[in-house]
């Protein structure tokens, strides 16, 4: 409004026409202040809807777990208890199972997931880095459930004939360690859903990773390659510490996948509730007791148990996720500063 | 020229050198090896069940002939649904992420829910839709189904969108509003319009992500055996029938799977690559 007082003192004559001229660009901008308004509080209350589904999740699962922590207490999740029948339950088995198969899945997915990603950055040649980026995301678009066909009908049978054997007789006669490879050869069980897990979640930590990678200024690398240093001592040396959040983050991004990971799971663990000391036993995770028996749970403590498994879960994967988020936020505010 | 090396430190340096590239190399082998195993697993076990018959037979009793027609029809309408309610909320959240998301707090704090609810297990979100609907309503229901997957998709679009308007030149912006364009309209007729294919990525990123995802619609949308477009009723939908018949002790139920598993998967993977292609496209202008 003040760009234009100029305009009116050139022609005092025709005031009238003026004022009204000035009284329509008053209007006009008064419309668009109206409408800007509007998109701002339009716009917002969509964003709302993002807010609102994680608070609603939270609230429906926290109240259809009330009955369950009401009459077990914190025991609930300390106990190995799970007895439909006796309508008695404990969440320690299906915790356990999500565990361990997610952490099976970062030892072996973090070590493929590097050398992914260093091949992509450093070592592929440049016509081939996009061909090779797409086939590993679209590892990650194939659906779970293809991963948990897969795995049941293909992997876990040979993993059964020729691996499990191997891995029994080398390592099953450690010791301590030994203990975790005991027991019957069926391919089904902890470990296998661990290794379908790891392949379902090198992609997103592999691209994370590469992502990270990528900003490492050149100036860092170069000048480690002109005192001397090979390939793989820039990568160990310069690019990793570098970026030692973001890989960090990358890691904890596929931990939050594996841990909330269903169908796959589902397919493979065995699906017994036991706690064993061997990861070549069946077990269960979180997210496979639910998706086996939340269907037809009766109303009641079954079900209210099943709500509290997921509030477990999900509280379990909100801080890991907002863990990782944090540390990638840190290293997109480094990048800025450089 | 090689083995010229005689200093026992450098000597060492390339072999650690050598070791690495060589593990760099095996990895990315297995990476693939994994996808071409798992994709010619399904070419090889899918192919035999593909015919005319899946496309117009509904889900069969074990032992007689059948196909998949409800089931595709009942995906096509849940996850055509969920695209048509996820794409609006997304967008318009991403542009307010993207425009008030400097300075706004309450925008930042949506931004890094949305980054987490990316990566929130679909099973809890099926969970919550069911007490939300199931729960209230009394019965499964398709409507249920496309519920919980826009949920799914509303996230993937929000940050597509919100990175995709992060690259339009500011200086594009100030021209407009230097014009006297109100915010609107520099949002929606010029930062919007300047990175329409990167909008249209980000939501054949959601279609592909919700096309395949099976765990929210076992308690929302569950299973029908016969031909319903009903949204209202329990619906047949792709995923759990694969999975169920996957499951079943059957064989032309898990030929059937296979077939259902192929026709998902080519379906998701295409979807992929096509929105890669359509934002390549635009990407260098």
């Amino acid at each position: 409004m003040s760009a234009h007082p100029s305009v009116i003192i050139k022609e005092p004559a025709s005031a009238a026409v003026l004022d009204a001229s000035q009284a329509a660009l008053r209007k006009t901008m008064r419309n668009q202040r109206i409408q800007d308004f509007l998109f701002h509080k339009i716009t917002m209350m969509f964003a709302l809807t993002v807010l609102l589904a994680l608070l609603g999740i939270i609230v429906s699962l926290a109240i259809g777990a009330a009955p369950a922590f009401r009459e077990f207490g914190p025991g609930f999740i300390t106990s190995s208890e799970w007895d439909p029948v006796e309508d008695r339950y404990g969440a320690l088995i299906a915790i356990w199972g999500t565990v361990a198969t997610s952490v099976i899945a970062l030892l072996v997915a973090f070590p493929i997931s590097f050398g992914i990603a260093m091949f992509l950055t450093e070592i592929c040649p440049v016509w081939l880095k996009r061909p090779l980026g797409t086939a590993v995301e679209l590892l990650a678009g194939v659906p779970s459930i293809i991963y948990g066909m897969w795995g049941l009908f293909v992997f876990a049978p040979l993993f059964a004939e020729h691996v499990q054997p191997a891995l029994q007789n080398t390592l099953g006669a450690l010791p301590v360690i030994g203990q975790l490879f005991q027991g019957p050869m069926m391919g089904m069980g902890i470990l296998t859903a661990g290794l379908i897990l790891a392949i379902m979640i090198i992609p997103f930590i592999a691209s994370v990773m590469r992502d990270v990678f990528d900003i490492v200024p050149a100036v860092l690398k170069e000048s480690a390659y002109g005192l001397g240093c090979t390939k793989w001592e820039v990568v160990r040396k310069v690019v990793l510490p570098y970026t030692r959040n973001g890989v960090v983050g990358g890691v904890m991004l596929g931990l939050g996948r594996a841990l909330g990971e269903t169908m796959a799971v589902t397919f493979v663990i065995g699906n017994a509730h036991q706690l064993s000391s061997s990861l070549f036993m069946p077990g269960n995770s979180i997210s496979s007791t639910l998706a086996n028996e939340f269907g037809e749970a009766l109303p009641g403590l079954h079900s209210s148990s099943l709500f509290a498994l997921g509030l477990i879960l999900f509280a379990i994967t909100l801080v890991v996720l907002t863990g990782a988020k944090l540390m990638l936020m840190g290293m997109s505010r480094a990048e800025g500063t450089k | 020229m090689k083995g010229v090396v005689k200093n026992p430190v450098y000597r060492r340096r390339l072999l650690a050198h050598r070791i690495g590239i060589a593990l760099s190399v095996v990895a990315m082998a297995i990476g693939l090896g994994f996808l071409a195993w798992i994709l010619s697993t399904l070419l090889i076990n899918g192919f035999s069940a593909l015919s005319g018959s899946m496309f117009t037979l509904d889900t069969p009793a074990p032992g007689s002939a059948g196909g998949l027609r409800n089931a595709i029809v009942g995906s096509l309408l849940i996850v055509g649904l969920s695209t048509l309610i996820s794409t609006p909320i997304g967008i318009l959240a991403g542009i307010y992420l993207a425009e008030y998301g400097q300075v706004n707090k309450f925008a930042q704090v949506t931004r890094f829910v949305t980054d987490i609810m990316l990566s929130a297990p679909s099973i809890v979100i099926g969970l919550f839709v069911y007490a939300l609907y199931v729960a209230n309503v009394g019965h499964f229901a398709g409507w249920a189904g496309s519920i919980a997957l826009s949920l799914i998709a509303v996230p993937v679009v929000v940050r597509s969108t919100d990175n995709m308007l992060g690259l339009v030149p500011t200086s594009l912006l100030e021209a407009a509003f230097a014009l006297g364009a109100p915010r609107w309209k520099v949002a929606l007729m010029v930062r919007l319009r300047a990175v329409k294919a990167g909008v249209v990525t980000g939501v054949l990123l959601a279609l592909a992500r919700i096309s395949g995802e099976t765990a929210p619609l076992l308690f929302t949308a569950l299973n029908n055996q016969f031909y319903s477009h009903d949204m209202s009723e329990p619906i047949a939908n792709l995923p759990v029938v694969i999975y169920l018949y996957a499951m079943s002790p059957y064989d032309d139920w898990r030929s059937l799977a296979w077939g259902g598993a192929l026709l998902v998967t080519f379906t998701v993977l295409f979807l992929n690559i096509l929105s890669r292609t359509v934002f390549s496209q635009k990407a260098p202008r």
